[in-house]
Parts: structure tokens; C-alpha cells; sequence
């Protein structure tokens, strides 16, 4: 028969290597979905690399894509620690993109020095209200978040819906609904080729780690997380803590959506987010919540969505793979960790002689 | 506002009834499966694709269904075998989910669903019940996937309240310990449940896909799988109630539609957001007066593993 207990003798070498594991038979799976589509799984996966690091422009485009998901898993994983299930990073996003896009419509002639900061505190208020709505129900009445959170979401896109397509569509646009462009002033410079974004996204994941391991606030987010009990029992003010956490995260999400916003788009669209809310709860998962890790994990994440959409030019395979992909290996990493938790033995069942 | 709109209603509140159905049984063994709308995408997809490839109705839902059951089946391995965290889990289905229907749907853009299927799942009036002045005409005149839903209702009521595995299935979600003391196969149950589950969120998503719809659209759903989530709640994991919460927002669902006949100026994406509103309106009253009769499964989201009792 099958035994199992739990186990804490598992070094960090071992959960590395399951973990590892995990990721490589969810890329076996992948492939036989691949073959089943009549190609070759392995030239998919090179031109798939090749697509995300081949060239220096493509490397480019993967760190552009990068930095949102680093930003935003940044968020999130401040609200998970929390065990605050906010999947409201998408609403989040949109509503910082939609508070950075007033400012920069309404005073484009500002000089960046300041548009651009004005344009980023309000993307934090913005998108901060945005998670602060939640989690206030949260703490007054253990309001159900997950959920809420999520309606949040659907409540901004239809939102900013109804700005692209009313009162802020471009009167230049000749009909065609779009939020006219950002002044110069107000779009992100380029350092290195890149958008200032990636140094914002560096100095967050920075201070995210000291801020959780170094600091008291941070001490507090560990053990309310834990239990909530504990927390009150120790005296502290667990509503306050859920709703400054919760704001924060929102405001970090709202932060990645101006970014966005003025570094890449140059406007806003109900597009702005490209799936980067949902993808972020992948990243910031299977980074642990750590922030070290979670750059790691997300340009790997960003590499498979850019290798995505040149594997859809190769191979005529729809962009969409690099999310069954992300999915899959979500699904290995979850179920690894049983391995990691609990130790399985077979031994023999003994039959008391009668 | 006539009885068409009562009609319209009850037609648009089909799918959420069978997805809430469906995660009222799941939540029942303890679960909380947050991939509704992964499997809705699941079951929408697939019973496209067999409807184009068949052209028979009834595989088209079979299809759907098996392909629900089967994403359920990876979640139930995922939480039940390998207590992985059920809130991540079911996340990821969703997104999974996605994915699959967006990848699986690429190139079914502007595919409309033969007509032989449209003419399987057409209104017929049901003898006797129809003649029922109003109520006749805005219940007992639909397709036959709506008459399935009260069937699936009542069915999903009497098995819950009125027969022994029931009852065991409640005391799985309420006391798992105790149910495994008292012989019940915990793991067993929770497995089939989770997976009915997922056959009606198939079930669901190829409602919306070949009927509701009738063509194929990325993204179909749109958010109603959350909503039927959050419904469970305002239902308080009641089937009876699930036929109340369903078709309330069915109507909240077509009202922006409608009110645009009467030309009074609202913008329609502003309309569009009252199911979500409305949503979050009743989750903060259901938390904020909760009674003892509205609570959930005791063991909600709890892994069980019995050697860490």
C-alpha cells in the first residue's frame, strides 16, 4: 500500500530539482499537444527561443514585455502574502493607465519633469482606489475578494470602453474610436534603448524585498498572512494592515499601467493590459512571492509570449499556445509540490494471522 | 417592459444556471473551483468545433461536456490527490482555459452552427404548461436546453436533500473528518463531484456557443463564469434558489440591449457594467448580514489529509 506523511527534511537543492522537473514534463505535455497539431515540437521551442532571444531588437521586445509582468507581479504577490486573493491587477492596471492618460491629455504642455511624475502619482492613486474599494469590504465584512476583485476588472474595461468610444475619442481619428496620442512630454524616455520602465521595475523588486524581509510593516503583512489571529492576538491592527497592503498593491499595478501607457502605447485603449493582470498571478506564483525570483520568472514568462507570436508567423501556430503553455507549467509546478510537502513510501501491508 | 423580455430573460440566464449548478455541487464536497469560466471556455469551444465537424446536436453537447469533465478531472487531481492550493488552481484553469478556447477557436472566426442544431435546440411549447397565461409563454416556450435546466434543478435539488449519498456528499463539504471517520470515501466523492461540475460548466459554455450565440465569438463568455461563481453565494448553495439567482441575471444581462429601444440616452458600455455592479452589490450584503442559513460548506477550500489531523 501507498503511505504518505509530511516531511520537512526537503533541502532547497531537492525542491529546485522538482520543481525543474516539473517545468520539463509540462513541456513534454505541451509537445504532444504540438504533434498532435502536426509539427515538430522541438523546432517549435528553438524557433520559439529564437524568436524571444535571437536577435537584439527581439531580446528587446521580451525585456519590454517583461517589465509590466515584473511590476504588476510585484503587486500582486504583496496582496498574496496577505492570502488576499486579488486578481484585480487587470482593473488595476487599466484604471492607473486611465488615471496617468487624464493628466497627460489635460496638460500636455507640462515639462515631462513634471508631467511625468504627476502622471505616475495619480496612476497610483488610480489604481490603489481601485484595490482599496475590496479590500475595505474585506475587512469590514470578510466581503468574498477573489470575486470582487474580479468584477472590478470587468467595471474598468467597460469603463474605459465607454471613454474610448465617448467622451475622450479623438476628434482627429475621423470617426475611428481611439483616445488621441500622449504629447511628448508625456511618454516615457528611452535609457539604454529600453523605456525607463525596466529601472522602475529594478528599484520595486529592490524594495519589495527589503520592505517585506527588513522592515516592521513588512514583519506585520508575514504574520497577518499566516493568521490573522495571531496578528490581533500580538495587537495588531489587522483592517489597517489589509487595507494600506491592498492599496499598495493596487497602486504598484496602477504604476505598471501608466507605464505602459506613456512608455509603449503612447495612449490608452481598452488593450492596454494584454492579459498582463492574469498572467501576473502565474509569475508571481511560481516566483513564490519571493521578488528576487520573480524577474527571473517573468522574462521567462515574456520570452514564451514573444516566442509566441513568432511561432504564429513560422509555424502558423495561434499566439494563444503561449498561455495553454504558461497554464501547463502552472499546473506541473502546483502539483510538484505534494512532492516537495509530503513524502510517499510503499510498504508492505501486514496481515494479522488469524 | 412585455413578457418577451421575461422570455429573453430566462434564455439568458440558462448557461449561469447550469454553471452555478454546477459549482453549487462542487462547492458541496468542499471545493471551491475558481476555473467556471476556464471550463465554460472549455465546453464552449469544443462543442463548436464537434457541431461543425458532426453536425449532430447531441454529440456537440456530449463533447462539451466530456471536455468540462476532463478540466474538471485535472483540477481534482490537482487539489484532491495533491492538495495543491484550490484558489491557485482553479485560477490557473481559468486562464488555461482560456488559452485553449482562444487557440482551439482561431479559426472558427465567423463559423455560424448548422442549422440542423439550430432546429434541435428551437423553441417548442411544452402541451398544457404553455397555455399558463405569461408564465407559460416566458417558461414553457424555450429550446429544450432550458426545460434540461429545471430538470438539472430539481434533479440537483432532490439528490442533495433527499438521498443518502446526498447527504454523505453534504457532510464531505461540512465535517470531512467526520465523514471519513464515518466510512465515507472522502476522495471518491470529492472526484465525482468536482468532475459533474465540470460537465455542467461544459454544458454551460456550449449553451452559450451554439444557442445563445449561435456563431462563434472569442472570448464568449465574458465574464459570466465569475458571476456564477459569486452567485453561489447569493443562492447559498441552494439548487432552488440557483433558479432565482439565474434568471435575475439573465435579465440584468439583456436589460442595457433593451432599454436601447427606448431611446432615452445611457451610454451602452455603462449599462453593460450592471451585472458586474449588481454582483458586487449583493456580496457585500450577503457578507455583511450573514444568517446561519446562508453560510457555506463548513470545509470550504480546505485540503484534507488525514495523517495531519
Amino acid at each position: 500500500m501507498i503511505k504518505m506523511s509530511a516531511r520537512s527534511d526537503c533541502s532547497k537543492r531537492e525542491a529546485t530539482l522538482i520543481r525543474t522537473l516539473a517545468v520539463v514534463f509540462a513541456l513534454v505535455t505541451v509537445s504532444f499537444f504540438i504533434m498532435i497539431l502536426g509539427h515538430n515540437p522541438i523546432s517549435v521551442y528553438i524557433s520559439m527561443m529564437d524568436g524571444a532571444f535571437g536577435t537584439g531588437y527581439r531580446l528587446l521586445e521580451t525585456l519590454r514585455k517583461s517589465v509590466p509582468l515584473i511590476i504588476t507581479s510585484i503587486g500582486i504577490s504583496l496582496a498574496f502574502r496577505l492570502k488576499f486573493w486579488n486578481i484585480g491587477a487587470e482593473g488595476q492596471i487599466m484604471m492607473g493607465a486611465m488615471g496617468a492618460a487624464f493628466i497627460a491629455l489635460n496638460f500636455p504642455q507640462l515639462p515631462a519633469i513634471i508631467l511625468l511624475p504627476l502622471m505616475a502619482f495619480t496612476a497610483m492613486i488610480s489604481g490603489g482606489i481601485w484595490g482599496l474599494i475590496p479590500a475595505y469590504f474585506k475587512a469590514r465584512w470578510k466581503t468574498n475578494e477573489t470575486i470582487f476583485t474580479l468584477m472590478m476588472n470587468y467595471i474598468a474595461l467597460k469603463f474605459i470602453t465607454y471613454l474610448q468610444y465617448g467622451p475622450w475619442k479623438d476628434p482627429a481619428a475621423l470617426g475611428f474610436p481611439k483616445i488621441p496620442n500622449f504629447s511628448q512630454n508625456a511618454v516615457l524616455p528611452d535609457i539604454f534603448g529600453l523605456h525607463a520602465g525596466w529601472v522602475i521595475a529594478i528599484i520595486l523588486v529592490i524594495l519589495s524585498h527589503i520592505f517585506i524581509n527588513y522592515t516592521q510593516p513588512g514583519y506585520e503583512i508575514e504574520v497577518v498572512g499566516g493568521s490573522e489571529n495571531t496578528g490581533r492576538y500580538a495587537g495588531m491592527n489587522v483592517n489597517k494592515i489589509i487595507i494600506l497592503t491592498i492599496f499598495a498593491s493596487g497602486s504598484i499595478c496602477g504604476l505598471s499601467g501608466m507605464i505602459e501607457a506613456s512608455g509603449v502605447n503612447r495612449t490608452l485603449s481598452v488593450e492596454i493590459t494584454r492579459g498582463v493582470g492574469y498572467t501576473a498571478i502565474i509569475t508571481s506564483w511560481l516566483s513564490y512571492l519571493k521578488a528576487p525570483v520573480i524577474p527571473i520568472v517573468c522574462i521567462l514568462f515574456a520570452s514564451m509570449i514573444q516566442g509566441g507570436t513568432f511561432i504564429q508567423m513560422a509555424f502558423q501556430i495561434p499566439q494563444s499556445a503561449a498561455q495553454i503553455l504558461q497554464g501547463a507549467i502552472l499546473f506541473f509546478v502546483l502539483g510538484s509540490e505534494f512532492f516537495i510537502r509530503y513524502k510517499i513510501s510503499f510498504v508492505k501491508q501486514n496481515i494479522p494471522e488469524a | 417592459m412585455d413578457a418577451s423580455f421575461f422570455t429573453a430573460a430566462v434564455v439568458a440566464g440558462t448557461p449561469l444556471l447550469y454553471a452555478i449548478l454546477g459549482e453549487v455541487i462542487t462547492e458541496k464536497a468542499g471545493n471551491l473551483n475558481l476555473g467556471v469560466e476556464g471550463m465554460m471556455l472549455i465546453g464552449a469551444v469544443v462543442g463548436f468545433k464537434v457541431a461543425l465537424i458532426t453536425q449532430n446536436p447531441w454529440l456537440s453537447l456530449g463533447g462539451a461536456m466530456i471536455a468540462g469533465g476532463i478540466a474538471a478531472l485535472i483540477y481534482a487531481l490537482l487539489t484532491v490527490s495533491l492538495r495543491a492550493n484550490q484558489v491557485v488552481t482553479g485560477l490557473t484553469l481559468t486562464i488555461f482555459g482560456t488559452g485553449f478556447s482562444s487557440f482551439m477557436g482561431k479559426n472558427l472566426m465567423g463559423e455560424v452552427v448548422p442549422d440542423n442544431i439550430k432546429l434541435a435546440f428551437a423553441d417548442f411549447p411544452l402541451p398544457l404548461l404553455s397555455h399558463i397565461p405569461v408564465l407559460g409563454q416566458v417558461f414553457f416556450n424555450q429550446g429544450i436546453l432550458v426545460y434540461g435546466g429545471y430538470i438539472a434543478t430539481i434533479l440537483a435539488g432532490l439528490y442533495l436533500y433527499n438521498t443518502q449519498i446526498g447527504l454523505n456528499l453534504r457532510a464531505v463539504g461540512e465535517n470531512t473528518a467526520a465523514a471519513d471517520a464515518a466510512g465515507i470515501k472522502v476522495s471518491l466523492y470529492k472526484y465525482i463531484h468536482i468532475i459533474i461540475g465540470g460537465v455542467l460548466c461544459g454544458l454551460a459554455g456550449a449553451y452559450l456557443s451554439l444557442v445563445y450565440i449561435p456563431s462563434w465569438q472569442e472570448n464568449v463568455t465574458a465574464g459570466r463564469g465569475w458571476i456564477a461563481v459569486a452567485l453561489v453565494i447569493f443562492c447559498k448553495w441552494n439548487p432552488y434558489r440557483v433558479l432565482v439567482g439565474a434568471f435575475l441575471f439573465g435579465g440584468l444581462d439583456i436589460i442595457g440591449f433593451r432599454l436601447q429601444k427606448y431611446s432615452f440616452y445611457i451610454s451602452q458600455y455603462l449599462i453593460d457594467m450592471l451585472p458586474y455592479l449588481v454582483t458586487i452589490i449583493i456580496l457585500i450584503v450577503v457578507s455583511a448580514r450573514k444568517s446561519i442559513s446562508g453560510l457555506p460548506p463548513a470545509n470550504l477550500g480546505d485540503s484534507y489529509f488525514r495523517e495531519e489531523r
